[in-house]
């Protein structure tokens, strides 16, 4: 199976770029920058350099004994369980990998002054990070109901410099955040590097993103083959998609690798009160692609729920889209109490604390594991990606599991 | 001639922009009617949108209330016809993002916009480049679509719409003042005027010049170069700060009516 976008900035019928003329020309110079910079040997030098000193790559690949025992005492249908470390990673989940190399584009750029948006303020923290390590200005636009709910990270922020400013506006979350950030934008276009925070937005960015996340996937992969053999499923959680993205893409070719998204479902997708964007969602354009995303009839879009503010997206990057659409990856979901179980499973059998966006892969394991172990009629090998650690998620996880 | 093009080429023209639904639907018709009363040529019937990345916190603000007081598409498609009613001779111009209308479905909403009487459409988040369905949707159904160009767009994208527009279909052409959101402050309105007049002269198409017009001086700064200013935020304004509907009638004549004067002038 061969899976290539078709039109620049196309994945399928989905992607494009749907901004205001101003950014056209701004999306036009990135680009090109990405494909000259980005794409040239000084800057893989350079970032990789950084991801090895800094960041602490590569991350490992570990085995969760207990947790596999646990999900399936008797080795019924799991055999093996990997996780991909990415809550090891410098500043504590895999958005570093992306800010890092995008941060590192902008100094390459010129611009003088660096914004973001944020959710769970990891992508935040994440740009802040590489911000401070290059002395370049930041500012982050948050949801002021994450600023509420994440509120370790936004100290954080303000520790390294950045300025965060509290989004009031709609639902007071990441889209919101995101209209906001695209304001600036386009407003300071000529000196201000937008930085994305995950596999979404307009053409280039969701190829960018991609593109710096790919290392989860090299490495994981390269990691499995030396450890036995590839896995037979790998499995991320699905906010705007770039931690998915980045362990996905090494495994497409690989048609014994089944592929699976978990989104959140909130307090149930029959609720409404989800993030369930390919699962329930529609097509549609929001944030300068076409993708599924939630709106209604008129085109109004929907707010998202979600427990974990890093996956309270009503939009998903065009990647997933096209992926969903060519059946290569299935989307599954979670909801915040299987996420909460879940955090509570993976922290007591494996001493670590999972993000909360990263609970939501580990709640649909087991499912994962049994339906494909029926398939193929032999216990089956399974790679988590753990995009994130749950320090941040602490105050949550006190009040929801006491 | 279409509607559209007699009504941009009787005299400057000037456009106000209406967030339909803001504060009410049934509001929205009366404020419209009276902003033809008070001289305007074309009103772009702004369809809010519950995530306008392009506008500033005041049209931010109107679109949120216009959608809990009902507004959207269907609201914005039946205040046009309501409109076309009364003034035959009015430019209607549907003003939005793309969602709605790509959600409806681009040739279901186009032929629904030439049936309630709307002339072009104008889509702020749609570059040409990815416009193409729209256009030919539009182009079936006899409706216009217009281009933007702003302060970053170079020479090569004004090519391109010079190129688009060979084959019909775009009545006028919106030019952005600056690079920002709508209702921003610092406009150099002699500047936009002037740019406005370089890309007529070199596209031929009539070219209006749009965001941070609020008084009469700019409409006048403006107006000296370009065919005509867009005034949508201090008209949004006039509207938030009006304590009831006679008051915001009151509002939005009187500052129609001084930015006409103003076009005039020019
Ligand atoms: C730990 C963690 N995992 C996942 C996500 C979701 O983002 P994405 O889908 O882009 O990986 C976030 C976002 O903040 C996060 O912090």
């Amino acid at each position: 199976m061969v899976v290539l976008a078709q039109r620049p900035g196309y994945y399928g019928r989905f992607g494009g770029r749907f901004v205001a003329e101003t950014l056209v020309p701004a999306l036009d110079e990135l680009s090109a920058a990405f494909e000259q910079i980005v794409r040239g040997e000084s800057f893989q030098q350079e970032w990789r350099s950084l991801l090895a000193s800094y960041v602490g790559r590569p991350t490992p690949l570990g085995q969760a004994h207990h947790l596999a025992r646990e999900v399936d005492p008797n080795g019924a249908f799991l055999s093996h369980l990997w996780l991909k470390r990415e809550d090891l990673c410098h500043t504590g989940a895999h958005k570093i990998n992306n800010a890092l190399g995008q941060v590192l584009l902008a100094r390459a750029m010129g611009k003088s002054r660096v914004i973001a948006e944020t959710g769970a303020g990891q992508h935040g923290v994440a740009t802040a990070t590489a911000c401070a390590l290059f002395g370049l200005p930041c500012e982050v636009y948050m949801g002021a109901e994450d600023v509420a709910r994440q509120a370790p990270n936004v100290g954080r922020m303000h520790l390294l410099g950045a300025k965060v400013v509290p989004v009031e506006s709609g639902s007071r979350t990441l889209k919101d955040a995101m209209n906001e950030a695209l304001r600036d934008w386009v407003t300071n276009v000529r000196t201000t590097y937008y930085c994305i925070g995950s596999a979404a937005g307009p053409h280039p960015y969701p190829e960018i993103v991609a593109t710096l996340q790919s290392v989860i996937g090299e490495e994981a992969r390269a990691q499995c083959l030396a450890r036995g053999g590839l896995p037979d499923a790998a499995i991320a959680c699905v906010g705007g998609g770039s931690n998915a993205i980045g362990l996905f893409r090494a495994f497409v070719q690989d048609e014994g690798v089944a592929l699976f998204g978990v989104e959140a479902a909130g307090e149930g997708v029959a609720t409404g009160k989800h993030a369930a964007t390919l699962g329930a969602g529609r097509v549609g354009v929001l944030h300068g692609s076409k993708s599924y995303l939630l709106c209604d009839a008129d085109g109004q879009i929907q707010e998202a729920h979600s427990i974990s503010a890093g996956l309270d997206y009503p939009g998903v990057g065009p990647e997933h889209a096209w992926l969903k659409e060519t059946g290569r990856a299935l989307y599954l979901s979670a909801t915040d109490d299987e996420a909460l179980q879940a955090v509570r499973r993976v922290t007591r059998t494996e001493g670590i604390l999972p993000a909360l966006e990263t609970a939501h892969a580990f709640a649909r394991i087991e499912d994962v594991a049994r339906g494909l172990a029926e398939d193929l009629g032999r216990p089956v090998s399974i790679l988590v990606g753990v995009s994130g650690r749950g320090d941040k998620d602490l105050a949550t996880l006190l009040r929801r599991l006491s | 001639m279409t509607r559209l093009a007699r009504a941009l080429s009787r005299r400057k023209a000037l456009i106000a922009y209406l967030c339909v639904g803001d504060p009410s639907v049934e509001e929205s018709v009366a404020l419209a009617h009276a902003c033809i009363r008070a001289g305007a040529d074309v009103l772009e019937l702004g369809v809010p949108f519950s995530d306008p990345s392009a506008d500033g916190p005041a049209i931010a603000r109107a679109s949120q209330r216009a959608i809990a007081r009902g507004g959207g598409l269907d609201a914005t498609l039946r205040v046009a016809e309501a409109i076309r009613a009364d003034e035959p001779d009015a430019g209607i111009v549907l003003f939005g993002y793309y969602n709605p209308l790509f959600v409806r479905g681009e040739r279901r909403a186009v032929r629904e916009a030439a049936e309630a009487g709307v002339d072009a459409l104008l889509v702020v988040d749609l570059p040409l480049e990815e416009s193409g369905p729209l256009r030919a949707a539009a182009a079936e159904a006899g409706m216009g679509v217009v281009p933007l160009l702003a302060p970053t767009s170079r020479d090569e994208r004004v090519v391109a719409v010079r190129r688009a527009s060979a084959g019909g279909g775009m009545p006028f052409v919106y030019y952005v003042s600056l690079t920002g959101v709508t209702g921003s402050a610092d406009v150099d309105a002699r500047a936009a005027g002037g740019r406005a007049a370089a890309l007529r002269a070199e596209l031929g198409l009539p070219v209006v010049v749009g965001f941070g017009i609020d008084s009469r001086e700019k409409a006048l700064e403006t107006a000296r170069a370009a065919d005509g200013v867009v005034a949508g935020t201090a008209l949004v304004r006039a509207i938030e700060s009006g304590a009831d509907p006679a008051a915001r009638l009151a509002a939005v004549e009187k500052l129609v009516r001084e930015l006409r004067a103003g076009v005039d002038e020019a």
